[in-house]
C-alpha cells in the first residue's frame, strides 16, 4: 500500500504536523494487554464493586431497579442493530428505523401524546430541551418549577437555561401533602411564564393530583404544560396527554434498562400533534413514508431540517447521538409486557410500596411517608423522633445488615430533616422488606 | 449479487392477540397483596389511568421474532465495510460488550454508597487519566453523553471562564470555520454565542487572514477540529492559536477525528484549552444505531475548575476513590448522575487491548488506509479530489462527484444509493459542506486491503454504471430492504405521521405492510 501512495514510511502521511508539536514520546499508558488479560484485569476490579443483585438495595431517586426480560437483553445484543449508525441511508437501514418508529409509537400510547422523539440523553437533559423550546414558541423569559424538584434535574436545568438567562421560579407545596400549593402556583405565574413544569409521581414518589387545575392555570397565562414522567406509572396513572399536558419528559430506563451504575439513561420526550410545537422538537424523529414508487411503506428520519446537521447555528438543538440503542430496549419490553403487564407492573408495585410504607411506619419515631397522598414506587422515610441521621443509619444498615437504605435527602430539603427517599419495585420482595423493618428496629433499638 | 433482507414485517401493532403477554412480573405474596390489593382503586380519580395504553399484545417469540427480523434488514459495522466520514465506523471489540455485561457494572445504582463502588470508580478515574494522556489536557469530565454533549459542555466552560475573568458581556462570539461540524455553531448558538463563520483557504483551511480579521475582544474562541472535516491537518495551528488566544480567547478542539492523532500529537499541546473525545468514534465502542455514544471533555489546569460536578477523585491517604462535589466555580450538572458509565467501561477494556502503542498504530493504519483510497479513487473517472491535492490526508478523504453530475445528471446521493446495491454502506453525502456533490470517505483502521480494493472496485463500477446508464442510479437502491425511499413526504405536515397513533389518525401514507 505504502508503495502505491509513493511512500517510505508511515511518517510522510504525518509530515505536515508541525515538528514542535509532533509528539517525541510513547503515551503513558499501560502496554497493551491480550483478550483474556484483559477480561481478568476487568473483572477483577469489577467484583471490588457489590451490586444490588449482591444485596437488597432500596435507591431509586431516577434509576431504578426493574426486571429487564432476557428477550430484551438479547433483542439489543444483536450487532445488527448495536454496531449500526444513524441510519442516514434508511434503505438499507429498515430495521433500526422501523424500531425506533414503534418506540416513539408505544410512548406516544403510553402518555397519551401524539409525537414523541427517537430520545434523548437522560430526563435531565430533556427537561433543559423542553423549557429550551417552549422559550423559542413564546419567547418568555421565566418558568416555573415546584419546589420538590429532583436536584440534579433542577440542576441540569439550571445550566441548560443560563445562557438564555431564563429566571427559574420555584413554587412552593402544601406541607400536609406535598402537593403543589395552587395559590402559590398563581402567584408565581404571569406573562412572562414560559412554561409551569411538574413531576409525576413526584421526586419524592407522592402522586400529584391536581393536574387539571395546574394545567388550567398554565394555560390561561398561555404558558406550556410540561410533565416530567416515571413510565412504569403509567399503566395505572392517567397519562399526561389526557391532563392537557404540551411536551412530556421523562425517563425511560426503567423500560428495560439496566441501572449501569447511572448511564446511559433514556430521555423521554414527547409533545401534541401541533405544527408549532412540533417544529421546535429537539431531537432526531423517525416517520413512515413510502416508496418513491408508492407501493411500499418504509421509515426514514422525518424534518431533519430542525437539526444541526442541516440548520447549523438555527437549530432547535445540537443533539444528534442519542440513546437509540436503549428505545428499542424499551420498545421491546413495553411490547413484551403489552398494556396489562404494565398495568400489573404497576399494581405490583404499589401494593409492594404500600406494604413497605405500613411497616416501616409501625416502627416507633419514624414517619413513612411524610406526605399524605397517594405513592408510587418512592416515598419518604422522617426519622426525626429517633434521634439518628440518615447517613450513620444507612451506613449500619449497609454494615451489619448488608442492605442499601433509602438515597438521604436531609441536605437537598433541609426543611424536612433527617430524610430518606425509599424505593420499592416489582422485584422487591416481602422477605426484603421485612428484613429492612427487622433491621432498622434493631438498630434503632425497637422492639416488636 | 447482494440482497438484503425483505422481511414484510408489519409494524409491530399489528401483530399479536388480544390478551396476549410476552412477560412475567414476580408474584405478590398473599399477606401483602391482602394488606394493598385496593391501592390502586384508592388513587383520587383525578389521577387513575381509565383506558389501557393502546400497546401492542404479543407472546415473547413473537416479540423476539419481530425485532430479529428487524435486526436483519439493518446493515451494520458486522456485516460489511462501513466508510461513513466524520463517524469512524470501526470495529466494536466483542470483550468489551462482554465486560459491559456483568452484573458488576449493570446492576450498580449511581447513589450506592462509595463503598461499594469502588471498582468502577477506580476504572472511570483511570480511564479519565488515560484520556488526560492522549489529548494533553490536564483534567477530563466523563459525564457528556455524546459528542454534541461535550461540545455544549464545552463552550459553556467557555462562558464560565469568560465570566469568572468579568468579561462574559463582551465576549459574545464565537468563531467556527465553514467546513465546521454542524454541532458547533449549533453548540455555540446554545450556550448564547453569536457565531461568526471563517472561510477556508485554497487549501481547504483556516484562512488565517480572515481569523486575524474576525478576532477582536468580542471573541469568545474558536471551535476547530484538526485534521479537520476535509481529512487535512491545520498546520498553521500554531498560529492560529495565538491569533485566537492573542485577543482573550480560547480554543476549542472538536474531537470527531481524534482516531487520526492518537499518540502522533496531542490536541492540548497545539494549543487547545477545551477537547472532547467522541467515545464511540474513537475508542471502538458501538454506536448502537445512533447512541448510546459518549462525549467526555478534557480541559487545561486553568479550566478544570468549572467542570461539572461530581468529579472522580482519588484520596492517597484514605486510598479510596470517591466522587468530589466540591467544587464552587463548577458550572454545576448538565445530565444525571455521572456519564454514560457502560459505554465508558467499553473504552476502558479497548485501551487496555491496544496499550499506548497500538492506539499509535490504529492511528496510522486509518490514515495509511484513507491515503491508499485517495490514490485510488483519483483514477476513476468523475471523481475529483478538491482542496490541496498534493497533500496527504489524514483519517478521512472528501471527494466530489461534480463531474458525474456535471456530465451525466447523476447526483452524489444517487451514487451513494447505488453503494448500497453492492453491499457496502455509503460514505457522508453533501458534508463538507464546502464541497459539491461531497462523498466523505473514512476507512477507519478495520478495513483490510481486500475490503479497500473491493471499496474502489465497487465506486469504480458505479461510475461506469452513471456514464453508461445515469438512470440506473436516479432511482436505486434495488437490493436493499425497500427502494428509495420518499424522504420529503415523511416531513411534510399534510402526509407526516410521526407515530402509529398519527398515521391513523391522519391516514395519509399508504400503509402496505401485511
Amino acid at each position: 500500500m505504502m508503495q502505491q501512495i509513493g511512500i517510505k514510511s508511515i511518517d510522510e502521511l504525518y509530515a505536515d504536523v508541525p515538528k514542535k508539536f509532533q509528539l517525541k514520546k510513547k503515551l503513558n499508558l499501560p502496554k497493551s494487554m491480550s483478550e483474556h488479560e484483559v477480561r481478568e484485569h476487568v473483572e477483577a476490579l469489577l467484583r471490588k464493586n457489590k451490586s444490588c443483585r449482591d444485596m437488597p438495595s432500596f435507591l431509586g431517586a431516577g434509576c431504578w431497579l426493574h426486571h429487564v426480560p432476557a428477550a430484551v437483553d438479547n433483542i439489543v445484543q444483536r450487532t445488527e442493530f448495536s454496531t449500526s449508525y444513524t441510519p442516514y441511508q434508511p434503505e438499507i437501514s429498515q430495521g433500526m428505523l422501523q424500531a425506533m418508529f414503534e418506540y416513539q409509537s408505544m410512548i406516544c400510547e403510553l402518555t397519551a401524546m401524539d409525537v414523541a422523539n427517537s430520545s434523548m440523553y437522560d430526563w435531565a437533559s430533556a427537561l433543559g430541551e423542553a423549557v429550551r423550546m417552549a422559550t423559542r414558541i413564546n419567547n418568555r423569559t421565566e418558568v416555573v418549577v415546584p419546589k420538590l424538584i429532583h436536584p440534579e434535574r433542577y440542576a441540569t436545568l439550571q445550566t441548560y437555561v443560563e445562557p438564555l438567562k431564563l429566571q427559574i421560579k420555584s413554587v412552593s407545596y402544601n406541607p400536609e401533602t406535598g402537593l403543589l400549593n395552587l395559590e402559590n402556583l398563581k402567584h408565581q405565574i404571569s406573562e412572562k411564564t414560559a412554561a409551569v413544569y411538574i413531576e409525576n409521581p413526584s421526586y419524592l414518589g407522592f402522586v400529584e393530583t391536581q393536574v387539571e387545575e395546574i394545567a388550567e392555570i398554565t394555560h390561561d397565562k398561555d404558558a406550556l404544560f410540561i410533565v416530567g414522567i416515571d413510565p412504569t406509572s403509567l399503566g395505572v396513572l392517567k397519562p399526561p396527554g389526557e391532563y392537557d399536558t404540551d411536551i412530556v419528559v421523562g425517563e425511560g430506563q426503567p423500560l428495560g434498562n439496566h441501572l449501569n451504575y447511572g448511564g446511559p439513561l433514556l430521555g423521554l420526550f414527547a409533545c401534541r400533534d401541533e405544527m408549532e410545537l412540533i417544529r421546535q422538537m429537539p431531537g432526531r424523529v423517525i416517520g413512515m413514508t413510502t416508496t418513491m414508487s408508492g407501493d411500499k411503506t418504509g421509515f426514514c428520519m422525518a424534518l431533519q431540517t430542525r437539526e444541526q446537521h442541516i440548520r447549523r447555528e438555527r437549530a432547535t438543538s445540537n443533539i444528534c447521538t442519542n440513546e437509540a440503542l436503549c428505545a428499542v430496549a424499551s420498545a421491546a419490553y413495553l411490547a413484551l409486557l403489552g398494556p396489562q403487564g404494565l398495568r400489573e407492573l404497576g399494581e405490583i408495585i404499589m401494593m409492594k410500596t404500600r406494604y413497605a410504607m405500613q411497616e416501616l411506619a409501625k416502627i416507633k419515631g419514624v414517619k413513612a411517608p411524610l406526605f399524605k397522598s397517594s405513592h408510587f414506587k418512592e416515598f419518604t422515610l422522617n426519622f426525626g423522633k429517633t434521634g439518628k441521621t440518615v447517613r450513620t443509619l444507612n451506613q449500619t444498615l449497609l454494615k451489619r445488615y448488608g442492605i442499601l437504605g433509602g438515597k438521604n435527602i436531609s441536605r437537598e430539603f433541609p426543611e424536612l430533616g433527617q430524610t430518606a427517599l425509599y424505593c420499592v419495585t416489582e422485584l422487591h420482595s416481602k422477605t426484603d422488606i421485612d428484613q429492612l423493618v427487622q433491621a432498622l428496629r434493631n438498630v434503632l433499638g425497637r422492639k416488636r | 449479487m447482494f440482497q438484503q433482507a425483505r422481511w414484510d414485517e408489519p409494524v409491530i401493532f399489528k401483530l399479536g392477540s388480544k390478551g396476549r403477554r410476552g412477560c412475567s412480573l414476580p408474584q405478590v405474596e398473599a399477606e401483602v397483596s391482602k394488606l394493598a390489593n385496593r391501592v390502586v382503586d384508592e388513587l383520587p380519580k383525578a389521577m387513575k389511568r381509565k383506558m389501557p395504553p393502546n400497546l401492542p399484545e404479543l407472546s415473547e417469540v413473537e416479540v423476539v421474532r419481530h425485532f430479529t427480523r428487524l435486526s436483519q434488514m439493518n446493515y451494520s459495522v458486522d456485516l460489511g465495510f462501513y466508510p461513513l466520514g466524520s463517524c469512524t465506523m470501526k470495529y466494536n471489540p466483542k470483550i468489551d460488550d462482554l465486560l459491559a455485561g456483568a452484573t458488576g457494572i449493570s446492576e450498580l445504582h449511581p447513589n450506592q454508597n462509595e463503598s461499594t463502588v469502588q471498582g468502577i470508580l477506580e476504572i472511570m478515574y483511570t480511564l479519565s487519566r488515560w484520556l488526560a494522556e492522549i489529548t494533553g489536557t490536564a483534567e477530563v469530565s466523563l459525564q457528556p453523553s455524546a459528542g454534541a454533549h461535550g461540545e455544549l459542555l464545552g463552550v459553556l466552560i467557555m462562558r464560565a471562564c469568560h465570566k469568572f475573568n468579568g468579561d462574559a458581556e463582551m465576549r459574545t462570539e464565537l468563531i467556527v470555520p465553514d467546513s465546521a461540524h454542524g454541532t458547533n455553531p449549533a453548540s455555540g448558538t446554545m450556550a448564547g454565542f453569536r457565531i461568526v463563520v471563517v472561510p477556508s483557504n485554497r487549501n481547504g483551511c483556516v484562512d488565517l487572514k480572515a481569523l486575524k480579521t474576525a478576532v477582536s475582544e468580542h471573541t469568545a474562541g474558536l471551535m476547530l477540529t484538526n485534521p479537520n472535516t476535509l481529512g487535512i491537518f491545520e498546520e498553521d495551528i500554531a498560529e492560529i492559536a495565538e491569533t485566537v488566544h492573542s485577543v482573550g480567547g480560547l480554543l476549542y478542539y472538536d474531537g470527531a477525528n481524534l482516531n487520526a492523532i492518537m499518540g502522533k500529537v496531542r490536541p492540548g499541546d497545539m494549543g487547545f484549552d477545551i477537547v472532547h473525545i467522541n467515545i464511540h468514534k474513537t475508542f471502538g465502542t458501538p454506536h448502537g444505531g445512533g447512541g448510546p455514544g459518549a462525549g467526555p471533555i478534557g480541559v487545561s489546569r486553568e479550566l478544570a475548575k468549572f467542570l461539572p460536578i461530581p468529579q472522580i477523585a482519588y484520596e492517597e491517604k484514605r486510598k479510596r476513590y470517591f466522587l468530589d462535589y466540591d467544587k464552587p466555580e463548577s458550572i454545576g450538572k448538565i445530565r444525571g448522575f455521572y456519564g454514560n458509565v457502560a459505554v465508558l467501561l467499553r473504552a476502558y477494556a479497548y485501551i487496555l487491548s491496544l496499550g499506548a502503542e497500538g492506539l499509535e498504530e490504529a492511528a496510522e493504519i486509518s490514515v495509511l488506509n484513507a491515503n491508499y483510497l485517495v490514490k485510488k479513487l483519483r483514477e476513476i473517472r468523475g471523481f475529483e479530489l478538491p482542496y490541496a491535492e498534493k497533500r496527504p490526508r489524514k483519517h478521512e478523504c472528501v471527494f466530489t462527484a461534480k463531474p458525474i453530475f456535471k456530465e451525466r445528471g447523476v447526483r452524489a446521493m444517487d451514487i451513494a444509493k447505488r453503494i448500497l446495491d453492492y453491499g457496502m454502506h455509503s460514505p457522508t453525502t453533501y458534508f463538507p459542506l464546502i464541497v459539491d456533490e461531497a462523498l466523505m470517505i473514512e476507512p477507519t483502521e478495520s478495513a483490510e486491503k481486500e475490503e479497500l480494493d473491493r471499496f474502489v472496485d465497487v465506486l469504480k463500477k458505479v461510475s461506469s454504471e452513471a456514464y453508461s446508464n445515469p438512470d440506473l442510479l436516479k432511482t436505486a437502491p434495488y437490493n436493499t430492504t425497500v427502494t428509495r425511499l420518499d424522504e420529503a413526504k415523511a416531513s411534510h405536515p399534510k402526509t407526516m405521521a410521526l407515530s402509529w397513533r398519527m398515521h391513523q389518525k391522519r391516514n395519509v401514507i399508504k400503509d402496505a405492510s401485511p
